[in-house]
């Protein structure tokens, strides 16, 4: 098996010549696309060009019925992993104030501050997090800037989704507070304050879409996991948690582990509407969370629009 | 001026290089010598240029497959570079394309949606038409501001171009999101069978078809037209073009308009044609790399055409140099800057008057 890649190709009709220069020249069989602005419509087109070619792609809705069947889209719900981190940062927190320096108020980042909020109100329902949205994916600039004013505000442990968690991760570090990290083990940026993070762990799914493709099985077109399927992982727990604090990690990631969800109702959202009413509990898995477009009770900071 | 009328004879003595070697001789020396500096980079980093040549030409001129990837990638670039060649015949560098881009494609979309039910195909030209008045509404904002009240185009343009870019972020997020554009925030889209198609036997939308058509009629304007040839003077020579009486600040608003109505027309393909709605993925630094294209076109209207498909076929060819080569994406970037840097000097090695 032979592995090709090409970084940096941007969200335009370039990926579609991307993609057609990988099957035509390097004979390409499976192809990962892994930016949001991929899949449509250009992952989509070439699919339905090239039939027998498997494509799959990173947290895009794939559609039964609706998209071709040689297309398919994977991602993972950390979500899980977060309300980990809030459990833990719940239990570490003084001043009872969290913060998040999140990108932009789309379903996959507002799942991410609702549950590390829920994690930690699930410790002590006085507690709030501060959320501060960049606008954009990348900005070093406004992430510190963020971060240093949510710890002005009496934060002490911050979270994020943004690409890049370094700045925020070492500013937390550098001001002396406690910090949880996000896709991949920040521990070293910060070896006093770091508490734990939510990681991808994209070799599970990989292997499962490499696998069905080599031994011939229909293509997995809608594949989702959590913390219970291996698609995400905990970071292992920082030296500044306390026992107690690691104990209930332990107890959380347990039960995440076995696949309960997070989110049960009675839920309200933090402008004291019901978003989810008492008696259903939607499952991790569910599709209707990635349409989440609500913050929860606790969480000190609004959607732009 | 101060020549005497000796000087001025044995000035017309020695032959001027002829139009043939300022038009084409010393262009396509500069590209040859940015060419083999970009040889020696390769060298230097451990890699066969003969090699990286031969791929370049291959991922991008190779094939016909090769040469749907570069027309497809030139297209955009055809008219973003129109944008700075048209208000640079007034003397004018206004660099912020991408914002003008941008609104472009929030217009068309804004417009060719909704009125797709009632007007069918003729909803894309609506689309074109708003976001061409959009862009040129941009810039024309740059020209009053040059114009009447003397601020430098080029740093307004840049400053506004960064709102514009935050207006469309806002819009295409907040009031004309599509809610059911859920990780990725998008316009309403338009259905793909009413986009505007490929050009019959090419895998390349009309809109190349629109930028080529575009040059052509800017180069027209500009050699034949008095509106063209006015436009140059007030840049040739402002005071001049005031004491026989052009009217400088109008020519001056009326370029920046025009170069604002083609990075919109730009912004407006990339929507009608590709997309099928506004949102970030639109804004791939177009607007930009409009300015490579336009200089080393050195701002003729035609010229911007071959200069367009050559950047295209670098970035065709960028995918097979990661992928054969495993050279870095950055490669196709050097490449891109030493032959503007080689084409400046080449401009620079002319003799004065035919700048």
């Amino acid at each position: 098996m032979k592995v090709v890649e090409e970084e940096k190709v941007p969200e335009t009709v370039a990926v579609q010549k991307t993609m057609e220069t990988m099957i035509n020249q390097d004979k390409a069989t499976l192809i990962f696309a892994t930016s949001f602005g991929y899949f449509d419509p250009h992952m989509l087109r070439i699919a339905e060009k090239y039939p027998k070619v498997r494509f799959a792609h990173g947290g895009g809705m794939w559609t039964e019925g609706k998209h071709p069947r040689n297309a398919g889209s994977y991602f993972g719900y950390i979500d899980g992993g977060q309300y980990v981190s809030g459990v833990i940062a719940g239990h570490m927190s003084k001043s009872k104030r969290l913060g998040f320096v999140a990108a932009k108020p789309i379903p996959q980042v507002l799942r991410n501050i609702n549950a590390f909020t829920m994690g930690a109100r699930s410790v002590d329902p006085s507690i709030t997090t501060r959320v501060i949205f960049t606008g954009d994916w990348s900005m070093p600039v406004k992430e510190a800037e963020a971060t240093n004013s949510l710890i002005d505000q009496g934060v002490n442990v911050v979270n994020c989704h943004v690409d890049g968690p370094k700045v925020v991760i070492e500013t937390a570090e550098k001001r002396g507070i406690m910090s949880c990290g996000y896709h991949a083990s920040q521990a070293a940026l910060a070896p006093k304050g770091y508490l734990t993070g939510a990681e991808w762990d994209w070799a599970t799914p990989y292997g499962m879409l490499v696998e069905a493709a080599r031994s011939g099985k229909p293509h997995l077109n809608f594949l989702r996991g959590g913390l219970k399927e291996g698609f995400v992982k905990m970071s292992a727990w920082g030296a500044a948690a306390s026992p107690k604090a690691r104990q209930a990690g332990d107890a959380a990631l347990a039960s995440m582990k076995k696949g309960d969800s997070i989110f049960k109702g009675p839920l309200k959202d933090n402008k004291g509407g019901t978003v989810i009413p008492a008696g259903t509990t939607l499952e991790m898995t569910n599709v209707e969370l990635e349409k989440m477009n609500y913050l929860v009770e606790g969480v000190l900071g609004s959607i732009p629009s | 001026m101060g020549s005497t009328p000796d000087a001025v004879v044995s000035a017309r003595r020695t032959p001027p290089p002829s139009e043939a070697v300022l038009r084409w001789v010393v262009p396509l020396g500069s590209i040859a010598a940015g060419l083999l500096a970009f040889g020696a980079f390769v060298l230097a980093i451990g890699h066969d240029p003969t090699e990286v040549y031969s791929t370049i030409y291959e991922g991008g001129f190779a094939t016909a497959f090769a040469w749907n990837n570069t027309l497809l990638r030139a297209a955009p670039l055809i008219l973003a570079g129109l944008a700075v060649a048209i208000p640079a015949q007034a003397g004018l560098v206004v660099i912020g394309g991408e914002g003008a881009l941008a609104l472009g494609a929030l217009c068309a979309s804004a417009a060719a949606v909704p009125l797709l039910p009632t007007l069918g195909a003729g909803a894309l030209l609506a689309g074109a038409l708003a976001g061409m008045a959009g862009g040129a509404a941009w810039f024309a904002l740059v020209g009053v501001l040059r114009a009447h009240r003397g601020l430098n185009e080029t740093i307004t343009s840049l400053l506004l171009s960064y709102i514009a870019i935050a207006v469309f972020n806002h819009t295409v997020e907040g009031p004309l999101r599509d809610p059911s554009s859920l990780n990725k925030p998008s316009t309403l889209p338009l259905p793909p069978q009413s986009m505007l198609g490929a050009i019959p036997g090419l895998d390349v939308h009309w809109g190349l078809a629109i930028g080529v058509l575009a040059c052509a009629v800017a180069q027209l304007a500009l050699s034949r037209g008095t509106g063209g040839f006015a436009l140059r003077v007030a840049g040739g020579n402002p005071r001049a073009a005031l004491l026989v009486g052009l009217p400088v600040g109008a020519l001056i608003v009326v370029g920046c308009a025009l170069g604002g109505a083609a990075a919109g027309l730009a912004g407006a393909i990339e929507v009608i044609a590709v997309h099928g709605a506004a949102s970030a993925s639109v804004l791939a630094g177009y607007g930009t790399l409009g300015i490579l294209v336009a200089f080393m076109a050195r701002q003729q209207p035609l010229a911007i055409v071959p200069v367009a498909i050559l950047m295209g076929g670098i970035s065709a060819a960028g995918s097979l140099l990661q992928r054969r080569l495993e050279l870095p994406d950055a490669t196709t970037m050097v490449l891109q800057g030493l032959l503007f840097v080689a084409i400046l000097a080449g401009e620079a090695l002319l003799p004065r008057a035919r700048r």
